[in-house]
């Protein structure tokens, strides 16, 4: 048994971990149930279970066609590798998230997005097969077009189908490491939308949202838009990395720091509009220059709070929702606001056309209380909420969310994999 | 571009290694036994780093085909690695003696016979550098791995005396002592978190290491101090301990 948390390092947990393993000899045992663990950087309880397979070990670059750009890699390979190998030659992941430290493995059961979902959707949008273990001894090749029922449920099924083994995905042709970035400033929420609005054909965009902001100035934020530049440079250098040694004192979060970080990042921007040149590192994952970031939250971990609203509905659903977090005083050092294109039709992913918000919160008493609040909301307004970050969610309210929710769940008992494949988080939302 | 030989190239060590090398231009061979399993890995190497893998069957405990195998390689290595390790079963190899040769030969006596060939030719050609894997278990016998820890001993040894023989022809030697490493090796032992490196760790060190022609290192580097540590406990009072 040994003790394994993920990125939220709440909860902290004991489990059986087996690593090393080989996909022809790695026996389930009957009556015990197995989830998959990638990289650790999902937030709350998704990878946690009694047996955790750990994938990371899994790390093959198994293939690479130059003129398609096709990439068949083992299902531990983390998107920093394949960027470490491929942007000096041109190529960049068609779709990332804002860490590059996540599996294959873990990009596909989470179905991530990134920057740029209104253009290139999901990360399934650029898988074009994947190889997972189902049971012991049976491996499956799966295409969307080859079995539709398990590419829907296991592009964004949490781990819940199977471990996945390796995956073929595209990379898209790049020019440069660098991105020609605009920066708008807003003064408030309405202002923000139309932000997003006026900018809705650039290729990536992400706003940073000042949510301690009160009165007029709720949702005021720093809306960052942009593409690749095609000068030619390519050289990827990879950075020092800062690294915060250990766990900060719990009190050392408080309101006023959170206020004082907000006021200095909003603060330095001075005009409305602005550009910068800005590197691959920079843009896309600027958290993951502080190896261990998530300590500065203290030992009592902390969660991620992310849900997506209907485009109709976000104004008036932020609006409250910013409220109620403002009158909270809770702080979140980060909240990240994006507009999404239209949804897949994978049974659990999360995007749909609408604006989405994330915060951090550490995990403190009367957090979830307000998080239950925050829920009734985003389900008021036909939101919901993103797995991957949640550690907290409950059955009714995650449900609700999600309409092929049931389609989901009698596929998985239809298989069996529900004897097979648990996590924490499945067992409370009963999925 | 040169050659890198890695021997005993299936283990996770040596694996991290290759991927060093490769990673500052080198091309590699990997040598081991039933070497054909490492087909992905070798192309993985090619994949990432661009540059030219091959694999190369050798049995260490096949005294007798080493030179043949050296011979047969196209280009001559410019440095010659070996992460040949076999823990064994300590209880057994005490009642079964084929079980104790198996630790020693593996560790020791085929190394010798490898190395020896090695050595010889980076001696004619007067370039070349030599990276031996041994372990922190050869710097003092315990009772929970002392054949292990002996066959380590000897290789240690061996390994001095080789860098005292050809450091006149300026072809470095470099022993290498890792402490505990979370490999397949050790995935059924109990190790304590904060000793413990990940192999990648390890080759990083080892690479460090030798590009600055280091004669001895302790991976991670506590482990030097831990280790002067245990040798410095006398001997009578070693002996009741249970370490």
């Amino acid at each position: 048994m040994s003790k394994i948390s993920a990125w939220g390092n709440y909860p902290v947990i004991e489990a059986n971990l087996i690593k090393y393993w080989d996909s022809n000899s790695l026996n389930f045992e009957d009556n015990k149930e197995y989830i998959a663990y990638g990289n650790g950087r999902s937030y709350g309880d998704s990878a946690l279970g009694e047996n955790i397979v750990k994938v990371r070990e899994k790390d093959l670059f198994l293939d690479f066609d130059q003129k398609s750009g096709l990439l068949h890699v083992q299902a531990g390979v983390l998107l920093s590798e394949i960027l470490e190998h491929f942007v000096p030659r041109g190529w960049f992941l068609k779709v990332t998230p804002g860490t590059k430290l996540i599996t294959i493995g873990g990009a596909i059961a989470s179905d991530i997005h990134g920057k740029n979902h209104h253009i290139e959707g999901c990360f399934s949008e650029c898988v074009e097969e994947f190889t997972i273990l189902l049971d012991s001894g049976k491996i499956e090749v799966c295409t969307k077009e080859s079995n539709p029922d398990l590419w829907r449920a296991t592009c964004g099924g949490m781990g819940l189908t199977g471990v996945i083994l390796d995956a073929k995905i595209y990379l898209k042709k790049i020019k440069s490491k660098y991105i020609d970035q605009t920066t708008i400033k807003t003064a408030n929420l309405k202002e923000t939308f139309e932000a997003f609005e006026e900018y809705k054909d650039m290729p990536y965009s992400v706003a940073w949202i000042d949510c301690l902001a009160k009165g007029d100035s709720i949702g005021r934020c720093l809306l960052m838009v942009g593409d690749f530049l095609e000068d030619g440079d390519l050289s990827y250098n990879l950075k020092k990395q800062k690294s915060i040694p250990f766990n900060f004192p719990t009190f050392a979060l408080n309101n006023l720091s959170v206020k004082a970080f907000n006021w200095l990042y909003y603060g330095k921007v001075k005009e409305r509009i602005s550009k910068q040149k800005v590197d691959i590192d920079t843009f896309f994952y600027p958290l993951d220059a502080i190896g261990h970031w998530n300590r500065i939250y203290g030992k009592n971990g902390f969660t991620q709070y992310q849900f997506i609203l209907p485009k109709e509905q976000s104004l008036k659903g932020l609006e409250e929702i910013l409220y109620e977090i403002s009158a909270s005083g809770k702080g979140s050092f980060l909240a990240v606001l994006k507009l999404y294109g239209k949804a897949n039709d994978n049974w659990l992913s999360f995007p749909m056309e609408g604006y989405s918000l994330a915060l951090d919160f550490k995990i403190e008493p009367g957090l979830f209380e307000l998080l239950d609040k925050l829920d009734e909301i985003v389900l008021k307004y036909g939101g919901r909420i993103y797995l991957t970050k949640d550690v907290r969610v409950s059955k009714e309210n995650f449900e609700k969310g999600y309409p092929n929710i049931e389609k989901f769940r009698e596929y998985r008992k239809e298989m069996g994999f529900d004897k097979r494949f648990q996590s924490l988080q499945s067992k409370r939302v009963k999925i | 571009m040169s050659y890198i030989l890695i021997v005993g190239a299936k283990s996770d060590i040596a694996k991290a290694v290759a991927r060093e090398y490769a990673n500052s231009g080198y091309n590699i061979y990997l040598a081991g036994r039933k070497i054909d399993t490492l087909d992905a890995f070798a192309k993985d190497l090619t994949i990432r780093y661009q540059i030219e893998a091959k694999l190369v069957e050798l049995d260490i405990l096949n005294f007798k085909s080493h030179q043949e195998i050296y011979n047969s390689l196209d280009k001559k290595p410019v440095g010659v690695i070996t992460a040949v390790g076999y823990l064994g079963n300590q209880e057994l190899a005490q009642k079964d003696f084929n079980e104790a040769k198996r630790i020693i030969d593996t560790n020791y006596t085929g190394v010798v016979s490898l190395l020896n060939i090695v050595a010889n030719d980076f001696e004619e050609r007067k370039e070349g550098f030599i990276v031996g894997i041994s372990s922190v278990a050869g710097d003092r016998g315990r009772k929970s791995n002392y054949i292990y820890g002996s066959a380590k001993a000897a290789l240690t040894t061996y390994l001095s005396g080789l860098r005292n023989r050809l450091s006149s022809v300026n072809v470095k030697v470099l022993t290498v002592k890792p402490g505990f490493v979370d490999t397949q090796m050790t995935k059924d032992l109990d190790l304590p978190k904060k000793l413990t490196a990940t192999p990648k760790e390890v080759a990083k060190d080892i690479f460090n290491a030798q590009q600055k022609g280091k004669d001895i290192l302790y991976t991670k580097w506590f482990w030097r101090y831990i280790m002067l540590i245990i040798k410095t406990i006398p001997e009578w009072k070693f002996k009741n301990m249970s370490i």
